[in-house]
């Protein structure tokens, strides 16, 4: 599926915000992932023919982030920490209560494809309110059973976020390229 | 100690992420001062006051601002916001009360070093505090901070926000550059530093969010009043942030050279539920543990060093007497196979190697061997990889084989971990 008009658009200004337009293949990525929830193959060589540069320099940067999906997921994303300090505040226990209630493995889909979820090893820069999670990208900490529930009873009656990824930035006044 | 907070001493005002709440509170009005300086002016007032960068490896400010080699632009600032250590989540909390602080400590720096388009790259995890940046980058150009001719000084800057995409090791500031540019996130040989070839190859400075904050107060106040506050070798304060087994997690400022122990058991409401303290961590993931005989210990960067331990970028993990020091290091081993980028052998493999054998001393397969065999892993990885991110994946794991080998011991005797059931006990 061909990116949005304004995908493609909002593409060709990244490329003329920074001083070397690969710079924009990152925000170009969140762009299209954010449109179509995941980053295809063919969005990466559209990506490749707005920003004029190889679809093989586009495909090497997408596969080295974590955040970037390479396949469809559920309407909503749950990544919860395990790492060290999340873990002496009890991630585990939440880790292994949010798996009973949503009755999928780690990095599963719900049957209704309310919710994908994950545990991640990676911190997530909330270890002052551990256990902790992030439900698209926005933090949910001081975690116990009565809150994941009540999360979960939230994602499965809401649409995906469309907030899930940041507003544009609001249009600025710019030289041709840059003053440098 | 006496000292009030620098950084934070506003964050209890009711909408300070607005420009017009953050101006009321005296905000620009150090960039203004700046703006009145001349450049070289600027960096002899940062180097004079001492600043040391909070990222992690503690360089002198006024010194990498100084290594711009004379006459060669354009050349850009990067403020590393890539915050990703586990146990710190300091930058967050900086961006998310005042993000205009950040902001304005760009603005100085910036012109400080002679640069027009600086850049602030922030993990993608960060997604409030990417908008709290955005708007507050949006409100700064309006008011005419931001933009050609600012403030009618004939100065230009403009501020291209940049959001990361999940990688660990884009704060290592070469690997940072080069994510800035699009390729996947690996490091740089150093020489040349950014200073000289930073990013597109030109002369770049990559600063710390918590170190430009120190900026507007250092400009407004003077050098020596800052280098009066903290230590002879760390001036100034330091957000630390707390967590694990304390009463009270979360972010405290504190004049360097406070002791650990205030930290903990005033600030933080000592150890949680009546429990004893076992050991902490000082720096996030990658430093080594430290024990309650440390507690006397100055947060400092150098008394921390002299401990040994380092006070990398400002994170105190706390452990009580259930933790098992086995499990902490594996969950730290497995960050740090999970974030390596690759490219080089020692970390690539090493950490891979070093996670197996976690996971066989957590399932009861570990054998006899398997301590040293882990300790000459990580002797081959520390100072054998291309960048510190593999050297400090052998840190903390062999501080706790060198005053826990006995919990090793344990989980090969006793065929998997000795605390499961106890922690079941005492939580029960």
């Amino acid at each position: 599926m061909a990116l949005a008009k304004a995908t493609a658009e909002q593409i060709k200004d990244l490329a003329a915000r920074y001083p070397s337009r690969q710079s924009a293949i990152i925000p170009a990525l969140w762009a299209a992932q954010h449109e179509q929830g995941y980053v295809t193959d063919e969005a990466m060589h559209e990506i490749a023919e707005h920003l004029g540069l190889p679809p093989s320099l586009i495909e090497a940067t997408a596969s080295f982030y974590s955040m970037f999906l390479t396949r469809p997921e559920g309407r909503h994303d749950v990544v919860i920490c395990i790492n060290a300090p999340c873990m002496l505040r009890g991630a585990d226990e939440m880790v292994a209560y949010l798996e009973r209630q949503l009755g999928v493995r780690d990095g599963g889909t719900t049957a209704d494809g309310a919710i994908t979820w994950h545990s991640t090893i990676e911190c997530l820069g909330a270890c002052g309110g551990a256990p902790m999670m992030q439900v698209d990208h926005r933090f949910e900490e001081d975690l116990t059973p009565e809150r994941i529930d009540a999360i979960i009873e939230r994602l499965r009656t809401t649409p995906a976020s469309h907030d899930a990824e940041p507003k544009r930035p609001s249009p600025r006044p710019r030289a041709k390229k840059s003053q440098n | 100690m006496a000292i009030k907070p620098l950084l934070t001493k506003d964050f209890a005002t009711e909408n300070l992420h607005q420009l017009s709440v953050y101006e009321k509170t005296g905000g620009y009005a150090g960039f203004k001062r700046a703006l009145e300086m001349q450049p070289d002016e600027l960096v002899e007032l940062v180097k004079k006051s001492g600043l040391r960068g909070r990222g992690g490896a503690g360089f002198p400010t006024g010194n990498k601002w100084g290594f711009l080699p004379k006459g060669m632009y354009p050349r850009y600032l990067v403020c590393n916001a890539d915050e990703s250590e586990p146990g710190c989540f300091k930058d967050r909390y900086l961006i998310e009360k005042s993000p205009h602080q950040v902001l304005e400590g760009i603005l100085i720096a910036s012109y400080a070093i002679g640069c027009n388009l600086a850049f602030i790259y922030i993990r993608g995890e960060y997604l409030p505090q990417t908008e709290a940046l955005e708007t507050a980058i949006d409100e700064a150009r309006q008011a005419g901070y931001l933009g050609k001719n600012v403030l009618g000084k004939g100065y230009d800057i403009d501020v291209i926000l940049h959001r990361g995409a999940g990688a660990y090791i884009c704060g290592e500031e070469t690997a940072l550059l080069t994510s800035l540019e699009g390729y996947r996130g690996e490091p740089r040989l150093k020489p040349p530093f950014p200073a000289v070839k930073g990013l597109y190859g030109k002369p770049t400075v990559v600063n710390n969010v918590e170190t430009v904050c120190n900026l507007p107060h250092i400009v407004l106040n003077g050098a020596d009043w800052f280098a009066a506050i903290g230590t002879p070798t760390g001036r100034g304060t330091r957000v630390w942030c707390m967590s694990g087994h304390v009463n009270r997690p979360g972010n405290y400022e504190l004049e360097n050279g406070t002791p650990i122990r205030e930290l903990i058991e005033e600030h933080g409401g000592g150890v949680w539920k009546n429990r004893t303290l076992k050991a902490f961590q000082p720096g996030g993931a990658s430093m080594m543990v430290l024990l309650p005989e440390h507690l006397d210990v100055a947060l400092d960067f150098d008394a921390i060093q002299k401990a040994g331990s380092l006070a990398g970028a400002g994170a105190m993990v706390v452990m009580d007497e259930t933790t098992c020091m086995v499990d902490a290091a594996r969950r730290y081993v497995k960050f740090f196979h999970h974030e390596s980028c690759g490219k080089c052998t020692p970390c690539r493999e090493g950490t891979f190697w070093m996670a197996n054998l976690f996971d066989q001393f957590e399932a009861g397969d570990a054998k006899p061997g398997d301590i040293d065999l882990l300790l000459d892993i990580g002797y081959n990885i520390d100072g054998r990889s291309f960048c510190p991110l593999g050297d400090a994946s052998t840190w903390f794991p062999r501080s706790v084989i060198k005053f826990f080998r006995e919990e090793f011991q344990e989980h090969i005797s006793e065929k998997g971990c000795p605390f499961k059931k106890s922690v079941q006990e005492a939580v029960a």
